[in-house]
């Protein structure tokens, strides 16, 4: 910042700064674009029984009469093998990809950047050793082939499947926020805090991780995306969410057996994981670009 | 020499990591609820047959003999059998890895070269047309699952334009090469025999390509990225100014220091096409190592289940030091790094 925010107010420096980032956000069309995509998946699956045409569709429901329908005015994305709405399961399915996104970030981020933090604080000492060598051997192997691994072996659910993503996805966060700390702890403000008698936990808390949030903040845009991806691709396999939940991955996965007369059911649902793995991940470049992030 | 140093610590750690990894996937096949030994064999076979097969199996020893055991056997090359087609897994490995490999290989080779060329043009020509579609399209390729590609590609080149085959690795009434390396099109171009690696490249074209589309686009991305940043630079118009060729500017000014991160990723990439063709392979009905795995996962087929991990796990330690040693290699600032700390 220039010395022409000097004699502002802090409150008009912070509009100042929201307006400038705003339009430094808006003037990118694909963050633009994923704004928006992310936004209609999210008032999508939260209006999920208000927005489809049939609700009760989204369970074990049958209708003789309306199976195996091509898309028409009446079903937009046509119906499936027992007469479902696909439109209106393709957006319950949003409901499960989204919540399951959010539980596994939300159980996933916490142990991940404190790990992090410790590691990356208490730089070469055992701490860092300890954590990290075991990080490595979560980095190890492909997330895909260990959560297919875990779930085979604990039985397929969604619950598992949400269990092994987990398993898989905290050392990202503690390899993205070690590197951060790294650089962070020979800061001079560090120092400088250290020196007037600030204790580790302050340092670490009200120094360091404030200057981590934006970074953690874009990785999780980016990973709910990933997320999303990697739980479709375990029920595509069978592993994970069971009928007659709403899932993306185990539609896709239904409608292939019946390429290519019965295209619809697996081509919408297919459309519906490009969209909302491409909004999340054209959202967090946006917000890559507007924290000039480099280390995600 | 202080590359080898570096070259050996990297080593050590992978090493270190392939243990642990060795711990965690015992430590994944034996929690599984229930009797291993009762499920090789079947519900009502008799206890003593059970019993014997505990004791042959080494479960009647406590945990961690146990994993002396696996560990001591996996180290001679010895994973145990698979329960389900009751041969040693290393034969079966053995058997499906071939195809693999020629996938990934061929999938490698189509991500790399128009990966790079795609974003090589989308940097150079920045900002244009050209460059915003190579981005849209990079997006794309990136957030759509390697099975989505599969489907739609079958939809579209194999029912409704009916030019290429839907699953495989070779039409079944086709004369087969003799099995020389196992990648049916190597031995196909060894033997002379034509036809035979006609009808394979128009088998592996689909599988391939829809396992390549992320990578390409990942790969796209990140040498626009850099193109365009080194582009700007001042030794590019210094280069300009004492009048270098423009092609040799571009190839070797620019192209091969641009190349670094893309390359850095490379043998990642290559490691995540191994993961990737788990899903690939299903859409295909591709008889390889994936498919194996992904069916010893759905059996619970515990021994081959933890040999398919393992061997995962090497391919993805080796790809990672591969990277490291190229990307020195391409980097004079990393190897003079690594001479200063000697």
């Amino acid at each position: 910042m220039t010395a022409r925010y000097l004699p502002q107010t802090l409150r008009g420096f912070q509009t100042e700064r929201f307006k400038e980032g705003y339009s430094k956000f808006t003037r990118n069309p694909f963050s633009v674009i994923g704004l928006s995509l992310v936004l209609l998946v999210i008032f999508l699956a939260i209006f999920a029984p208000f927005v489809t045409p049939y609700p009760e569709h989204a369970g074990s429901y049958v209708n003789f009469k309306e199976i195996n329908k091509p898309p028409s005015w009446k079903h937009l994305f046509g119906t499936d093998l027992v007469g479902r709405d696909v439109f209106s399961r393709v957006i319950f399915a949003y409901r499960y990809s989204l919540l399951l996104a959010i539980t596994v970030l939300s159980l996933v981020v916490p142990p991940g950047v404190l790990l992090g933090l410790l590691a990356g604080y208490y730089h070469g000492t055992w701490i860092d050793y300890t954590i990290m060598r075991i990080t490595d051997i979560f980095l190890a192997v492909p997330p895909l082939i260990l959560a297919l691994a875990v779930t085979s072996v604990l039985g397929p659910s969604m619950l598992n499947a949400m269990m092994a993503v987990c398993l898989m996805w905290w050392p990202w966060y503690v390899r993205l926020v070690y590197g951060l700390v790294s650089s962070l702890r020979n800061e001079y403000y560090v120092h400088a805090t250290a020196v007037i008698g600030a204790s580790n936990f302050h340092i670490l808390w009200r120094e360091i991780l404030p200057n981590c949030v934006s970074s953690i903040f874009t990785k999780m845009s980016l990973d709910v995306g990933w997320v999303i991806m990697l739980a479709a691709a375990l029920s595509f396999v069978g592993l994970g969410a069971q009928a007659p939940t709403p899932d993306l991955g185990t539609m896709i996965s239904d409608g292939a057996t019946f390429l290519p007369d019965l295209w619809w059911m697996s081509m919408f649902p297919s459309i519906g994981v490009l969209i909302i793995v491409l909004g999340f991940n054209l959202l967090g470049d946006g917000l890559r670009d507007l924290f000039a992030l480099e280390e995600i | 020499m202080s590359m080898l140093k570096f070259l050996s610590k990297r080593l050590a750690l992978s090493i270190l990591a392939l243990f642990g990894l060795s711990i965690l996937i015992f430590v994944i096949a034996r929690i599984l609820p229930g009797d291993p030994a009762r499920m090789a064999l079947s519900p009502r076979a008799p206890d003593w047959a059970v019993e014997h097969l505990r004791e042959q199996m080494g479960f009647d020893k406590p945990i961690y003999a146990q994993y002396y055991y696996w560990l001591t056997n996996a180290l001679r090359g010895n994973l145990g059998d698979s329960l389900y087609t009751r041969r040693p897994v290393v034969e079966d490995i053995k058997q499906f890895i071939p195809a693999t490999v020629e996938l990934v290989l061929f999938a490698a080779i189509i991500m790399t070269v128009f990966g790079i060329l795609f974003g090589a043009l989308a940097g150079r020509y920045r900002d244009t047309w050209l460059d915003n579609s190579v981005r849209s399209l990079a997006y794309i390729g990136v957030c759509t699952p390697a099975f989505v590609f599969g489907l739609m590609f079958i939809l579209l080149f194999s029912y409704k334009l009916g030019v290429l085959p839907t699953a495989g690795r070779m039409t079944p009434g086709v004369l087969k090469p003799p099995t020389i390396t196992g990648l049916l099109s190597l031995d196909a171009l060894i033997t002379g025999n034509f036809a035979a690696l006609g009808d394979v490249l128009k088998h592996i074209l689909l599988p391939a390509l829809s396992l390549a589309l992320g990578g390409m686009g990942q790969e796209s991305r990140l040498t626009r990225a850099s193109i365009s940043d080194n582009l700007r630079k001042e030794y590019i118009a210094s280069a300009r100014g004492f009048g270098i060729p423009n092609p040799l500017i571009m190839l070797k000014f620019l192209l091969k220091p641009s190349l670094i991160p893309t390359v850095s990723i490379l043998g990642l990439d290559i490691a995540v096409l191994f993961s990737n063709a788990f899903l690939v392979e299903l859409v295909f009905n591709w008889p390889g190592f994936s498919k194996y795995g992904i069916n010893a996962m759905l059996r619970k087929d515990l021994n081959a289940l933890s040999a398919v991990v393992l061997m995962l796990g090497v391919v993805f330690v080796i790809a990672n030091i591969m990277v490291d040693v190229t990307v020195a290699w391409l980097d004079p600032r990393i190897r003079l790094e690594a001479e200063k700390q000697k």
